[in-house]
Order: structure tokens, then sequence, then C-alpha cells
């Protein structure tokens, strides 16, 4: 009896049906995959300006140039303010899997706190360049820059409020199942957002102070 | 048999038992991706500042830098793999890339050649006075 329920066991490990006679993927499934067409859609943006920031780059219109406004210390601590934000909203998701309230805050307010010191030096940056008088009616180039890094950081403001948002459903509604859906959607869009800075970095302002 | 999912959501790690993780390791899989991400970063603000290199392969050697970074964000914390309960988001991550590398490519060939091809009229001028 034991042996043929071990053999039926294995049987159906050996054959699972295939996805197409699985009816439906669950609503997880379906969720998490609409937002990684919304985040691929929202990358395909930013290519455009992308685009436009490598066409006009050059186009300081006697203005000054990347040289001479970028701060290569100020980026490195940015991405470094990104990049482990990143890993803190990883952990997060794991906690979330596994469901503990303690860990999951403190993850999120790293995250949060990371992302906003982030967002801090970038205005400051934003706010130095303008007091110099290199804003972005200056030139196409300052143009395309503020576009272009600006709207990165909108995203991540975005990221910061829509964090604040879920930690609230978190402490109220507890664990629920749409909760963690959205949670979901979080961490891909926080580490989407990753994944720009870093052509932003190495397009804007590495390639940016070369020759 | 209703866990025997074949797709997985993106940013997800693989559910399938023969692939199942633990926390630990999930923490694992994160702290890998976090020092090649750092090491990789270090790399390109130490490859932009050199004067070590060919001045002239440093832009390529950046962008080979990022999509090698892109790479790891993509393994490591959005667990994207090539298993077959992530076809779906691997085949859409593909059409993103075909769109963006076709903008960004498109764009910088074609303002790269109307440049090339435009006449300053400076020197227009110049042809016209030579006859």
């Amino acid at each position: 009896m034991n042996i043929a329920v071990a053999v039926d066991d294995a049987v159906r490990h050996e054959a699972r049906p295939s996805a197409s006679e699985l009816g439906p993927a669950t609503k997880r499934v379906v969720v998490g995959y609409g937002f990684w067409i919304f985040l691929l859609s929202d990358i395909v943006m930013f290519s455009a300006f992308f685009a436009g920031y490598a066409v006009l780059a050059h186009a300081t219109a006697g203005g000054p140039s990347g040289v001479q406004l970028f701060n290569q210390r100020s980026v490195a601590i940015e991405t470094g303010c990104l990049l482990a934000s990143s890993y803190t909203c990883g952990l997060m998701s794991m906690a979330i899997g596994s469901r503990r309230y303690a860990a999951t805050y403190l993850a999120a307010l790293v995250t949060f706190a990371l992302g906003a010191s982030f967002l801090a030096l970038e205005l400051r940056e934003f706010a130095g360049m303008i007091a110099i008088g290199a804003g972005p009616q200056r030139s196409a180039f300052l143009s395309a820059f503020f576009t272009l890094v600006g709207c990165h950081g909108l995203h991540v403001t975005l990221g910061l409020i829509w964090l604040v948002v879920m930690m609230a459903q978190v402490a109220i509604k507890g664990f629920r199942e749409t909760v963690e859906r959205r949670l979901l959607c979080f961490s891909l869009f926080w580490h989407a957002l990753d994944i720009v800075w870093v052509w932003l970095f190495t397009v804007v302002y590495l390639m940016g102070v070369l020759s | 048999m209703t866990d025997t999912q074949y797709d997985r959501a993106p940013g997800d790690a693989s559910a399938l038992p023969d692939v199942e993780e633990g926390t630990s390791s999930g923490m694992l899989v994160y702290t890998i991706g976090l020092v090649l991400a750092v090491v990789l970063t270090a790399m390109s603000f130490w490859v932009a500042n050199t004067s070590l290199l060919w001045a002239g392969g440093i832009s390529l050697g950046l962008t080979v830098l990022a999509i090698a970074q892109m790479g790891v964000h993509l393994v490591f914390f959005l667990h994207v793999t090539t298993g077959p309960d992530n076809t779906n988001n691997v085949m859409a991550l593909a059409f993103g890339v075909l769109i963006v590398a076709l903008v960004v490519v498109g764009s910088l060939l074609i303002m790269a050649d109307l440049n090339d091809n435009m006449m300053p009229a400076a020197d227009l001028m110049n042809l016209q006075m030579q006859r």
C-alpha cells in the first residue's frame, strides 16, 4: 500500500501537467507579470530620454559641460545609497515571505532612509547647479540632463511615498494577499529603479567626464 | 497538485520543489548580488578615472561593466532565471531590451549620420566662392 502511494507520488512528480493544462495562473503571477510589463514600458520611456541625452550631450551652447559640473564623489555616494537600499529591499521581501513584522518594518525603514538620502544628495546637486546658472534653460545638454536625471529622481520620490503607504497597509491590514501582491510590485519597482540608475551613472556621470 | 504552477511571478524566488530555497540561502543570494554589484560599480569608477587604460576603449569598457551589473541585478535581485517557470518573464524582458536597443542605437546612428552629412554653412559658402 505504502509502496503504491510512493510510486504514485513519483509518477505524479515526473509528469507534471504542462502550463496550458493547469488553467489560469494564480493572481500573484498575473499581477506580478502585469507590473513587469509596466516596468518594461517605463524603461522604454527612459530609453527615449537616454537617447535624447546621448544626442544632446555635447550641445552645451557655450555653457558649462559635464566635466565642470559633475562631482564624482557625490555620485559615488548616491550610487552606494541606492544599491544598499536595493539590498535592504530584497531583505524586506524575504521578511515578508516569512511574515516577520519587525524585520519587515526595520528593512523598510533602512530602505526608506537610504532612498531619502539618495534623493537629498541629488536635490543638493541640482540646487548647486541651478545656483551657478546651469539650470535646465541654459543649454540643450542641461535640458536633457535635468529631464533624464530628474525623471529618475521623480520615480524614486514616488517609490518612497509608495513604501510609506505600504508600511501603513501592513500595519493596519496585516499580511493579507492583496498587501503582499502590492509589496511584490513595490520591490520590483525599486530594483528596476536601481537598474536604471546603473545606466544613468555610467552614461551621464562617468562617460560625461571622459576627455 | 494546485501548487505545481509552471509560471512564477517576476521577482519571486523559484517555488519548484527541486530548486526550493530556505531563508538563509535567499539571504546568501542577495548578499552575493550586493558584493558583485559593489565590485562592478567600483570598477566602473576606477576605469573612468584611471590613466592606465587606452582612452579610446574606456566608453566601451564602461558599457560592458554596466551590462554586467544589469545582469547581476536581474539574476540576484529580481531572480530572473532560465527555468521553465520563468519563460514568460524572460520573453517580455527580451522584447523590452530589443525596443530599448532600437530606440537608443537607432537615435544615435541617425543623429551621427546627420551630423556627418550636414555641411556647415561656412564651408558651403566657401565652395560657392571657389567656383
